[in-house]
């Protein structure tokens, strides 16, 4: 009970937690346009670029994150705040993919197809935009009903593809140092092993006790 | 014939660095006015900042005397150098572990003068220029540098290189307590870098030894790193330890660690896109952070980085396609 009353309140946290990564680029682009400070380096396109991919991509992994942390801690009430952060994810895969348009091609779309059929990278992080969107749309109380609990559950276990598209992406456009890419890829993978487990755990036990209430 | 000596004083080399001091220090000014507070600010500058030697007796050229240099800061804060990081930021925190006084280089292969020379050894008997050249980064962004160095071909000259050696050879130190990143697989260590012996000899090639008419920062590679301003930024090899005069092409680390994307010539070209990116525009970095350099206008790439009228005819028939 003390967990429902106080979800309004922890959701304007999330809400403005959220913002945090965007505010801070915007102050630090705004700072360094007129206090000649250098947050975002000498070539700020691809500054900006690459830190809205990356919190794209955190977004994505705190998503999937929620559940086995609410297991963990035995919150179950916090899978409450899992949609607004997935919506996060969505908001900054898309300026992401925005900057790198508008800014970085300025809006040379012929280059921007060239990319989407020359670019191996830039096709898989297409792909992994693109599901990015049934999911976000799909995200209100509305839509959950008109699908029905399963079926919306199913779709959204595509954000486990998304993540993987995203990681290999990541791991696709890099030179040198893949030690990040390689931590996503393996962050990804442990939650997307505990969710195997904990589902093939709980078909088993259904199997075993079927009438009894399930415990989420 | 083809450097322009202007013979300016050399109080103007050094003007350069003045201004720069004063454009700098008056970015600090109104920063720490403006946010009233100096301990929200990043450290201003390089930590070689201001540490750096001006150096003497440095003759003017024509080279780039219309173009407008990127600032020191930019210059010296925007680097890459993966021995000391992967970020553009990284070297110039963690350079400082670089000791490049006193310095050895090792001379071997086919030339008559070969062994173990000093830094002076191999500098000193030469007059040192200013050029200011265009630097263009294989990743799609340039700047304009005003390097200080010495024609590659003296130098050579010097050596006495046999008829046998075709390329030339350059290694990196290799050391990994001077250059922490060695101790990981990131590229194959030390850095290598080759070029045929025509375009090291050319008068546009130089070993450059400073920039804004002070000694070289650890991290733009201290005390000498190759210029060759019609290739990608990548092929100027720094803090040089290794030259051998060879008869084969030499690796180069770029090309060894992925060859289909980096070749052994890697001549600026905007017909030849990266296999990641196209190479027809350029993000020109002034040192003009901000919403400015965000909304910017590229510029174009120009064939040989702008330099085709001096080097052209250095690769006269060949496919630069398939030689890229
Ligand atoms: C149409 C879709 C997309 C396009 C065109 C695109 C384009 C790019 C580009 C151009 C880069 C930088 C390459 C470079 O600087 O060399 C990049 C990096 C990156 N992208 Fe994307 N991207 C897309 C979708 C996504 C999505 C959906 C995600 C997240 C799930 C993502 C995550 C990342 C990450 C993590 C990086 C690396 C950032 C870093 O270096 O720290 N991208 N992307």
């Amino acid at each position: 009970m003390a967990i429902k009353r106080s979800r309004p309140f922890f959701k304007t946290c999330v809400f403005f937690a959220g913002l945090i990564p965007f505010g801070w680029l915007a102050f630090a682009l705004w700072s360094d346009t007129v206090n000649a400070t250098v947050y975002m380096t000498a070539d700020p396109v691809q500054k900006l670029n690459r830190e809205l991919g990356d919190w794209a991509m955190i977004f994505i992994i705190i998503t999937i994150a929620v559940r086995p942390f609410a297991d963990l801690t035995k919150k179950p009430g916090l899978v409450a705040y899992r949609r607004m952060i997935g919506l996060y994810a969505f908001f900054y895969a898309l300026l992401h993919v925005s900057s790198y348009v508008g800014i970085d091609l300025q809006l040379d779309l012929m280059v921007f197809v060239k990319d989407i059929t020359n670019r191996n990278y830039i096709l898989v992080g297409m792909v992994s935009l693109t599901l990015l969107f049934p999911l976000a749309v799909t995200s209100t109380k509305g839509m959950m009903k008109r699908l029905g609990g399963s079926r919306w559950k199913r779709l959204h276990y595509l954000v486990y593809l998304i993540a993987i598209l995203g990681a290999l992406h990541f791991f696709m456009m890099t030179r040198a140092d893949f030690s990040r890419p390689i931590l996503y890829a393996v962050v990804i993978l442990v939650l997307l092993g505990y969710r195997g487990w904990t589902y093939q755990r709980k078909t088993r036990l259904k199997k075993r006790t079927a009438p009894t209430t399930e415990a989420t | 014939m083809l450097i322009k000596t202007k013979n300016i004083s050399d109080a103007k080399s050094s003007e350069i660095v003045q201004q720069d001091f004063y454009y700098n220090r008056r970015k600090f000014l109104t920063s720490a006015a403006g946010l009233g507070c100096a301990a929200l600010l990043p450290a201003l500058g390089s930590p070689a900042f201001g540490a750096q030697k001006p150096l003497k007796n440095v003759q003017k050229t024509a080279w780039g005397d219309k173009l407008q240099p990127t600032t020191f800061d930019a210059v010296t804060t925007y680097n890459n150098f993966y021995e000391f990081g992967t970020l553009k930021s990284d070297p110039s925190k963690n350079a400082h572990t670089l000791k490049p006084h006193p310095w050895t280089i090792e001379v071997s292969g086919h030339a008559d003068k070969t062994g173990k020379f000093s830094y002076g050894d191999i500098i000193k008997p030469h007059q040192l220029e200013e050029r200011i050249y265009r630097m263009r980064c294989v990743e799609g962004w340039s700047m304009v540098i005003p390097w200080v160095g010495v024609p590659l071909a003296k130098i050579i000259k010097r050596l006495e290189p046999t008829s046998k050696a075709k390329y030339i050879a350059f290694e990196t130190l290799l050391d990994r307590q001077q250059m922490p990143l060695q101790k990981f697989p990131i590229l194959p260590w030390p850095y290598v870098e080759g070029l045929r012996m025509d375009e090291a000899m050319h008068p546009l090639t130089i070993m450059a030894i400073g920039v804004f008419g002070s000694e070289m920062p650890n991290q733009n590679g201290a005390p000498m790193r190759l210029v060759v301003p019609w290739k990608y930024g990548f092929k100027g090899i720094k803090s040089i330890v290794k030259i051998s005069f060879v008869e084969k092409q030499p690796p180069s680390t770029w090309s060894v660690s992925t060859p289909h994307e980096y070749g052994f010539y890697s001549n600026v070209n905007p017909e030849v896109d990266h296999p990641r990116w196209s190479q027809k525009r350029e993000r020109l970095i002034t040192g003009e952070g901000g919403f400015s350099a965000l909304f910017a206008k590229k510029i174009e790439t120009k064939m040989f980085n702008g330099y085709a009228e001096e080097v052209a005819g250095l690769y006269a028939g060949m496919d630069l396609k398939k030689n890229f």
